[in-house]
């Protein structure tokens, strides 16, 4: 005769431990009890649960525990919301091959009634659910980190060819407050890369256009407009509002200034920078990494470093690179994944290939080394003073 | 024989091409035979003095010379050089 329900609960019983909400609670509080798995739906799990557990609902978990667990040893605790699906739960663990695998019994009610803390899990708006839909099936992100993005801040340096689709494709992703800085108005000349533009908006300031783009895409993102140059002296104030700055600028002073302020105000940048049909990327973590000054300790002399005023870029160029900040900015955001943090990205499009160097952090770095002395400086006279006199020790 | 690949910035000096083929056993000596055959990239990357200038990373594939050997750094048939100077743009 087939197993009833009761049986099947029987047979669980028999091999997997049943613990009291009171056993564990000091454990949970004190913050090294048992990885807690919360198998019930998700309709429950937004009522609350049982603080610092995961959630797989009981249809994923044979698909999903191996990505939630260190492994088959692990200290497993498996709940519900009365201690009758998580004793079936943690049985299939236990077929699956974890050993150390116990159930919550009288489940999440139980605890509950017995007063012991919960958690409400903050959770999209079903109108945010469907929007950011494709990023919630993504395990990596999921519902948590969407709600991550939401509450991040991003701060745009250059609302113009990186700037664009940067800003354009962190909206989108539901990055929650977007800064962008630029004192630039709109031209016609920018529109063949600047795509967040419009005929329509030329001459209007470039973070007032793009904060309409911005809107009309995605309003529900917070955009402040920064209608100046970053400079020595508003920096630091304007970092230290962000969780991420993403570097769009064009030109070297401004490019040095946000190295060495990314560094004081432990900004995370996301460097790009680009000309004719080649484009450079990188990421740098102030102080776990190497920073902008390791790659490249000094600008190169206006001739051998012509703006794309000068010397033309392809338009579309700027949409791969802006949006490979745009990718690395939200890897930051959410911790997940290998940014190019000491890795310099060179991207060909006439030969379409893509170039990885290595970038150390310089033991003797200036601006992050151990005997840095590090402060904002002149940039404007620095950068036209370097290169003219200063070389190494080499003859080629 | 290595290949050198040449920046943007740089390419007008060597007649437009990307890449130039270059002899020599050593960075330097591959950077000093460039410079002869290509005078014009020895006046942007090289002082008066003849020294490389600090603003121009050389990268040996994928590894940044100063980090190896600099101008001595052995090189080979197949390695490739990159000559390597900031870039600026970005927003306009």
């Amino acid at each position: 005769m087939s197993p009833s329900y009761q049986d099947l609960l029987a047979t669980a019983r028999e091999v997997i431990p049943e613990v009291e909400p009171s056993e564990v609670a000091p454990r949970v509080e004190a913050g090294d009890g048992p990885l807690i798995i919360d198998v019930r739906e998700t309709a429950e799990w937004d009522q609350g649960h049982l603080p610092g557990a995961v959630h797989i609902p009981r249809g994923f978990l044979e698909s999903r525990v191996a990505g939630a667990t260190s492994g088959t040893d692990q200290e497993l605790l498996i709940s519900c919301a009365s201690g009758q699906r998580s004793l079936l739960a943690a049985k299939t663990l236990a077929d699956m091959g974890y050993t150390n695998v116990t159930n919550l019994a009288g489940g999440f009610a139980r605890w509950k009634q017995n007063n012991y803390p919960v958690e409400v899990p903050r959770i999209l708006s079903p109108a945010q659910r469907s929007r950011y839909s494709r990023h919630v099936l993504i395990p990596e992100v999921g519902e948590e980190g969407q709600l991550k993005l939401l509450d991040s801040k991003a701060l745009l340096i250059g609302a113009g060819g990186l700037g664009s689709p940067a800003a354009y494709y962190l909206a989108a992703a539901g990055v929650g407050t977007i800064g962008l800085v630029d004192d630039d108005e709109v031209d016609e000349s920018n529109l063949q890369r600047q795509i967040i533009h419009t005929t329509e908006r030329v001459g209007m300031n470039k973070g007032e256009s793009a904060k309409e783009a911005i809107r009309a895409l995605n309003p529900e993102v917070q955009v402040n407009v920064h209608p100046f140059r970053v400079n020595r002296d508003n920096v630091l104030d304007l970092l230290e509002q962000y969780d991420v700055v993403v570097d769009g600028a064009d030109n070297f002073p401004t490019r040095y200034l946000l190295a060495d302020a990314s560094l004081m105000t432990r900004t995370p940048l996301v460097h790009a920078s680009i000309l004719r049909f080649e484009g450079h990327a990188s990421v740098f973590n102030p102080y776990d990494g190497p920073c902008y000054r390791c790659l490249f300790p000094e600008p190169p002399p206006p001739d051998l470093a012509p703006s794309c005023g000068e010397a033309g870029v392809l338009g579309v160029l700027c949409g791969v690179m802006g949006n490979i900040q745009a990718t690395e900015a939200i890897k930051v955001l959410l911790g997940i994944g290998d940014t190019l943090s000491g890795r310099l990205l060179i991207y060909d499009a006439l030969g379409m290939t893509f170039t990885e160097l290595k970038v150390r952090r310089d033991p003797d770095c200036p601006s992050c080394g151990p005997n840095a002395d590090l402060q904002l400086r002149d940039y404007e006279a620095w950068c036209a003073g370097v290169g003219s006199h200063d070389h190494v020790g080499a003859t080629a | 024989m290595s290949t050198v690949k040449i920046p943007p910035v740089l390419r007008q000096a060597v007649g437009g091409e990307r890449t130039v083929d270059v002899s020599g056993e050593t960075v330097g000596e591959v950077l000093t035979n460039l410079c002869d055959q290509h005078p014009a990239v020895g006046a942007q990357i090289l002082t008066p003095d003849g020294e490389l200038h600090k603003y121009v990373n050389v990268y040996v594939n994928d590894e940044d010379a100063r980090l190896l050997q600099w101008t001595d750094t052995p090189v080979g048939d197949g390695d490739t050089l990159m000559i390597l100077p900031a870039m600026a743009g970005g927003a306009r």
